[in-house]
């Protein structure tokens, strides 16, 4: 049988089916590619707990530890800290701790367990800088009335002695508290949840 | 021996067109006769391509991607490698003067139009090439990891992560790793080696397309569009030289005079006093500690700045992320935003001088404010001038178009740039609480007022006065 007739529907169905079916195969070679670069099993296993001794730690002295390649704060607020910081909220965004940047059980005025002692990822959440300790109080090169805090010298947010962010500064929210708990009076596990002690 | 080379020219253009593509790029590709200074930038910026190429193979030899590895690598090259310094410092030289060739070679386009109709798709695959830049660089400028190197990284990286929903998956995606690590390291390094590649591509996609629509020039005269006709053809151009050997020897008096300050810098002051190689990358990497100071390196600059003078609210920092990536995407569009009867600024009127200078003055006072310490005064400087540059784009079709009478999008745009300056000045005397002296609000929202007006608003009641065009430059 000779046919010199061209069944252009029939061509064009031809054409689109075996372009479409090469992008499903492209599509899917793609996956494996792309998942390639997600953070490997050794990545994702690096996160174990870090333990602290913190019977050392002075009041007013900062100590920092590495957790998951992250900087993690330790600071023992001195009492006249501690009397400051409830009048630092027309100052800031989010005095309350409102939006989910710690534990449960660190989601009060002082957003930590112990009073005195403050627990905090030391990324600002604006671009990941890590902000610098400033526990002077009084007038400073850039604050006028500055209760002692922290201040990223990267893009100049601001926060205080809680890690809570100042309004008017690029950061948008609160710095982390990381899950923690205390293993004894003077031991501190960092990375884990626990009871409250 | 002449017969020989004759027949194997033969034997290689009967199988590959060589002879074809060499008249058509280069002996026979006729430019316009009037190129100045300005049109050295673009053999320039191909010269220090390949020096990258060649420099960078070079460093690869020795350098090793590992975190464990990598600084102490780049000392092994400084202190060790025969010539390692001064292949180094060719590498480190080169990147910053590839940009100061690649920010002079735009700036041509702006001053001359050569981003317009037919060259738009020249300045887009030209955009592009900027773009794979920037990428390479920033990729680059990892691997010594030291201090500005680490955390350059992480904030740049952290850039996505303020994407709503995708944001942080795809800052994962692209570290390989919760923080900048040696993963992360391990694959900046393999995008480092492969980007130049497409770079090189792409370079050439960019010479293709402007050799299709012929090259533009200062007085904007389309010469293919002029009367035929010259010394070595009749049907070439009457405006047009052959490139070679016209330009060839003119681009190598621009080569030699480049080369002299390349050199100069290589020799006697590679970090250019902390601009092109910044101190504290000279300690390695710490991810428990950020530098006193960071800023990038001084071609990202301007775009910092705008990324840090737009504060955030409504809970998300995403603002500033969205105005730094809309302050490159509105150089794409540049094309469809010049309305103006001619294309260079020889014929063009005070209005647009002005804008362009404002312009110019912007980008560098951009630049010069994203490597300071954000203060008080700084930051409304940064906003003021992230303003004015918005402005120059937006207001574009206005005083491109002076006296025409405006159109639906140049209006639409105009309104936009109005709400703009007016939230912004609403932000400096309300919103931002302890901000700066009421004196210095009120200079920014004076001279705020003063771009607005001279760029959008008098163009629309008198006609910008164009010099008259020569009969052969209109179309």
């Amino acid at each position: 049988m000779t046919d010199d007739q061209v069944d252009n529907s029939r061509r064009r169905l031809l054409t689109i089916t075996t372009a479409g079916v090469g992008l499903v195969g492209a599509a899917g070679l793609a996956v494996p590619f792309a998942a390639s670069m997600a953070p490997s099993e050794r990545a994702r296993a690096a996160g174990a707990p870090v333990e602290v001794d913190i019977s050392n730690l002075e009041p007013g002295q900062q100590l920092t530890v590495e957790w998951r390649g992250k900087p993690v704060w330790i600071i023992k607020r001195t009492p006249e800290v501690l009397d400051l910081l409830p009048d630092m909220d027309g100052r800031l965004v989010d005095p309350a701790s409102e939006s989910d940047q710690q534990p449960d059980y660190a989601r009060n005025p002082l957003r930590s367990i112990r009073d005195e002692i403050l627990v905090l990822v030391g990324i600002c959440t604006h671009l990941g800088c890590s902000p610098k300790y400033q526990p002077e109080i009084g007038a400073v090169s850039f604050d006028d009335d500055w209760k002692g805090g922290f201040l990223c010298a990267c893009h100049g947010s601001k926060f205080d002695l809680a890690g809570r962010v100042f309004a008017g500064v690029p950061a948008p929210t609160n710095l982390v508290v990381p899950p923690h708990q205390y293993l004894s009076d003077t031991r501190l596990l960092i990375g884990e949840d626990g009871a409250v002690t | 021996m002449k017969t020989m080379i004759m027949n194997l020219m033969e034997w290689v253009d009967a199988r590959f067109p060589l002879s074809r593509a060499t008249r058509e790029h280069v002996t026979e590709y006729y430019a316009p006769k009037n190129f100045n200074f300005w049109y050295f930038f673009g053999s320039l910026a191909l010269l220090v391509l390949a020096l990258q190429i060649v420099t960078g193979v070079l460093l690869a030899m020795n350098y090793k991607p590992d975190a464990d590895l990598a600084f102490a690598s780049v000392e092994y090259i400084m202190r060790d490698v025969k010539g390692g310094w001064f292949i180094r410092y060719m590498h480190s030289t080169g990147a910053s003067m590839f940009f100061v060739v690649i920010y002079l070679h735009m700036f041509r386009a702006l001053l001359y139009g050569s981003y317009r109709n037919p060259r738009e798709l020249v300045w887009i695959v030209g955009m592009v090439i900027y773009l794979a830049m920037m990428a390479t660089a920033f990729f680059g400028y990892l691997l010594p990891w030291g201090q500005m190197s680490y955390w350059g990284a992480q904030v740049i990286v952290n850039l996505f992560e303020t994407l709503p929903i995708v944001g942080g998956p795809l800052s994962e995606w692209i570290r390989g790793d919760y923080v900048i690590s040696d993963i992360t390291l391990n694959r900046f390094y393999a995008f480092h080696y492969l980007v130049p590649f497409i770079l090189a591509g792409l370079v050439f996609v960019h010479i293709v397309s402007m050799h299709k629509v012929g090259s533009n020039n200062p007085d904007g005269v389309e010469i293919k569009k002029g009367p035929k006709g010259n010394r070595w053809s009749e049907d070439a151009p009457k405006d047009g030289i052959p490139f070679h050997p016209y330009y060839t020897v003119k681009d190598l008096l621009g080569t030699v005079i480049f080369l002299a300050v390349f050199f100069a810098i290589v020799f006697f002051m590679p970090e250019m006093g902390g601009y092109f190689i910044e101190q504290p990358n000279y300690e390695p990497a710490n991810p428990l500690k950020t530098p006193e100071h960071i800023a990038p390196v001084w071609y990202f600059t301007p775009y910092y700045a705008i990324l840090r003078a737009i504060p955030s609210f409504a809970g998300t920092q995403v603002w500033g992320v969205l105005g730094m990536f809309a302050s490159i995407a509105l150089l794409f569009v540049l094309p469809w935003l010049d309305r103006s009867p001619v294309k260079s600024i020889r014929y063009k009127g005070p209005i647009t001088k002005f804008s362009l200078t404002v312009f110019a003055v912007t980008f560098v006072v951009l630049g010069w404010l994203g490597t300071q310490a954000p203060t008080t005064n700084l930051t409304i400087m940064s906003q003021f001038f992230t303003l004015a540059y918005m402005l120059f784009f937006l207001l574009y079709p206005c005083f491109s178009a002076a006296g025409t009478g405006l159109t639906l999008v140049a209006r639409a745009l105009l309104g936009l740039s109005v709400g703009m300056v007016l939230a912004t000045i609403f932000y400096w005397w309300v919103l931002w609480s302890g901000g700066p002296t009421a004196a210095v609000r009120a200079l920014y929202t004076l001279l705020s007022l003063v771009i607005l007006f001279v760029m959008g608003i008098l163009p629309a009641l008198r006609p910008d006065t164009v010099r008259p065009v020569p009969e052969r430059i209109e179309k």
